[in-house]
């Protein structure tokens, strides 16, 4: 089966005097290396350039609020049950008399916990969702973490701010996917 | 001998000492960025600007490593190796003329110092006979591991050494036939016009010198003794810390050294054209000491420009071509080097009977002929398309 046209034929007949001198293929080999000596590198210097990952990069998990600003979820359960890792976890509770501009339905996640060693970046609870409430975000990556109690992400971590809504939008104005939190303003 | 010159020379024999050691780590760091660059990335960049202080780090890497010596190698000479291989590297720098001479008063006296660490008249035999040491820097550190892929690299690197130095010789014999002298300082002199250098007058020579050279500092398309893919590390598998450093640093040290040679016998050494007219006009305008200085300094600058080449294609060759294999090594070495440097050395001889300097382009152009011809009339390839399975 033929996949591409640049495959060669090999053989191995014996070598003309001009190719057992080397040096014609060997002038040739450096032409080529020094061709690529000056080219420009296709490097991205990571830490300190960040290439944008497209709108549709699957990073930090958000739960939404809606225009209110109440909080989406109604802890139905079907993303934990659409984990394949099985790392959502989630305590359910009624809402109160009172609270109706906190919680958007009756009923609300009163714990809200996402593994992120376990969190493999499915986005099949974003798919699974049927309140729109969790989203894994493309303009920022869960940062870097070096002990163990610092991977369980609870409500304080994972409900949207107000002062700081994600809004997916696929446009050219958003160009980068930076990794540090601290990093984020400066990119965006 | 005057305290003076004696002074100046020990100050002279300390700056070429240093900078071959400078020269020799940052080859290391050039290797890793001409590598990077030759395939398409940017190479050590963290460690300072540029990655500028890697030598450093890695040096500092180096020091700190196990110190390991195998139980059942023979443990003075598994020291000795990379003594005598660092050794014979370091002193071939000696007798490298870097430049011209640099003219000073003292005490009311004048004198006149050549930048050259020793002048002999026996600069090449020197340089030959300290290089063919070096050897057993390699062969006694790859037998005392007591290690069979040691030794490997070891006879390996003895025997390509052995069969490259006689071409080697062959091919320097040319030269010293058109100059008459050993002297590495008069060979130079020789080349003073830009159509005398002896890479016009012997083109054939230099081709061979510059591949035996490379054969000569176990450089890549020859580097058969550390060969990965068949000898582990080939003659310092077993060696760790800084004797490894000392084998590594020992080969860069080569490296410099043999770039300086190539560039001062068949590339004019610290000449460069129209060098008369500018060290001519320098005199006239700033006097015949500092003008004569200064003209010198532009000479060692050139120098070491053209050694910076022959090390950036060191490199530039490295990562170009293959590794050859045993077999094709040694029939290069022995069935078409030695027979053509033979040659090389009869045509020039009967040229020099005419006093006709150029008669080696005879063979380039009988050679590059017979080439035309042969493939000519070879038969053209025809590529038959691949049967579909």
């Amino acid at each position: 089966m033929q996949l591409t046209n640049r495959s060669k034929q090999v053989s191995n007949k014996e070598m003309t005097l001009a190719e057992k001198m080397y040096l014609p293929a060997v002038i040739g080999g450096l032409a080529i290396t020094i061709r690529h000596f000056f080219r420009k590198k296709p490097t991205i210097q990571y830490p300190e350039v960040k290439k944008y990952l497209g709108p549709i990069y699957r990073g930090h998990h958000v739960l939404k609020r809606d225009e209110q600003g109440r909080e989406r979820c109604t802890a139905c359960g079907l993303c934990a049950v659409a984990c394949p890792a099985e790392a959502i976890s989630m305590v359910a509770a009624e809402r109160k008399k009172g609270e109706e501009s906190l919680y958007r339905e009756e009923k609300y996640a009163a714990v809200y916990e996402i593994n992120m060693l376990r969190c493999i970046f499915c986005g099949l609870c974003e798919e699974a969702c049927p309140k729109q409430a969790v989203y894994l975000r493309h303009d920022r990556m869960v940062p870097v973490f070096q002990e163990r109690d610092e991977v369980i992400y609870g409500k304080d971590r994972l409900v949207e701010k107000m002062d700081d809504r994600y809004v997916r939008i696929a446009s050219s104005e958003v160009q980068a996917t930076p990794t540090e939190p601290s990093l984020t303003r400066a990119a965006t | 001998m005057d305290l003076t010159i004696l002074s100046t020379k020990g100050i002279i024999i300390l700056v070429v000492f240093g900078i071959t050691l400078l020269i020799a780590m940052y080859s290391t760091y050039a290797e890793r960025k001409v590598a990077a660059f030759l395939q398409d990335r940017i190479g050590p960049n963290r460690a300072g600007p540029w990655g500028l202080l890697q030598p450093v780090a890695d040096a500092g890497k180096m020091f700190f490593k196990e110190d390991f010596i195998p139980s059942q190698a023979s443990k003075w000479l598994f020291i000795l190796g990379p003594c005598l291989a660092i050794l014979t590297a370091l002193m071939s720098s000696a007798v490298i003329p870097f430049g011209d001479t640099i003219r000073f008063s003292w005490d009311s006296k004048n004198y006149e110092v050549a930048v050259q660490a020793i002048e002999i008249n026996i600069g090449v035999l020197y340089i030959f006979g300290v290089v063919s040491l070096g050897v057993y820097g390699i062969m006694v550190g790859g037998w005392a591991s007591n290690n069979k892929f040691s030794l490997l690299g070891a006879i390996r690197a003895a025997s390509q050494n052995i069969s490259y130095e006689i071409a080697l010789g062959l091919s320097l014999i040319a030269i010293l036939m058109m100059t008459g002298s050993l002297s590495l300082r008069a060979i130079i002199d020789e080349q003073a016009s830009f159509f005398e250098w002896n890479v016009f007058t012997q083109p054939l020579g230099f081709i061979i010198f510059l591949t035996c050279a490379f054969a000569e500092c176990n450089r890549t398309p020859f580097d058969l003794p550390e060969c990965e893919t068949e000898l582990v590390g080939g003659y310092h598998t077993e060696y760790s810390s800084m004797k490894l450093g000392f084998y590594l640093f020992a080969e860069y040290i080569n490296m410099f050294v043999s770039s300086a040679f190539i560039s001062a016998l068949y590339f004019g050494g610290f000449h460069y054209p129209f060098m008369d007219l500018v060290s001519g006009a320098l005199e006239n305008s700033l006097g015949a000491v500092a003008g004569h200085n200064v003209a010198t300094l532009i000479g060692v600058v050139v120098f070491f420009g053209k050694i910076f080449f022959f090390i950036f294609f060191f490199m530039w060759v490295r990562w170009t071509l293959p590794r050859f294999r045993y077999d094709q090594l040694m029939n290069l070495g022995w069935k078409t080097f030695i027979p053509l440097s033979i040659l090389n050395v009869v045509i020039t001889g009967a040229g020099l009977l005419f006093n006709f300097k150029y008669s080696t382009w005879l063979i380039a152009i009988v050679m590059i002929v017979l080439a035309v011809m042969s493939s000519a009339r070879a038969p053209k390839r025809t590529v038959v398309p691949q049967q579909t399975v």
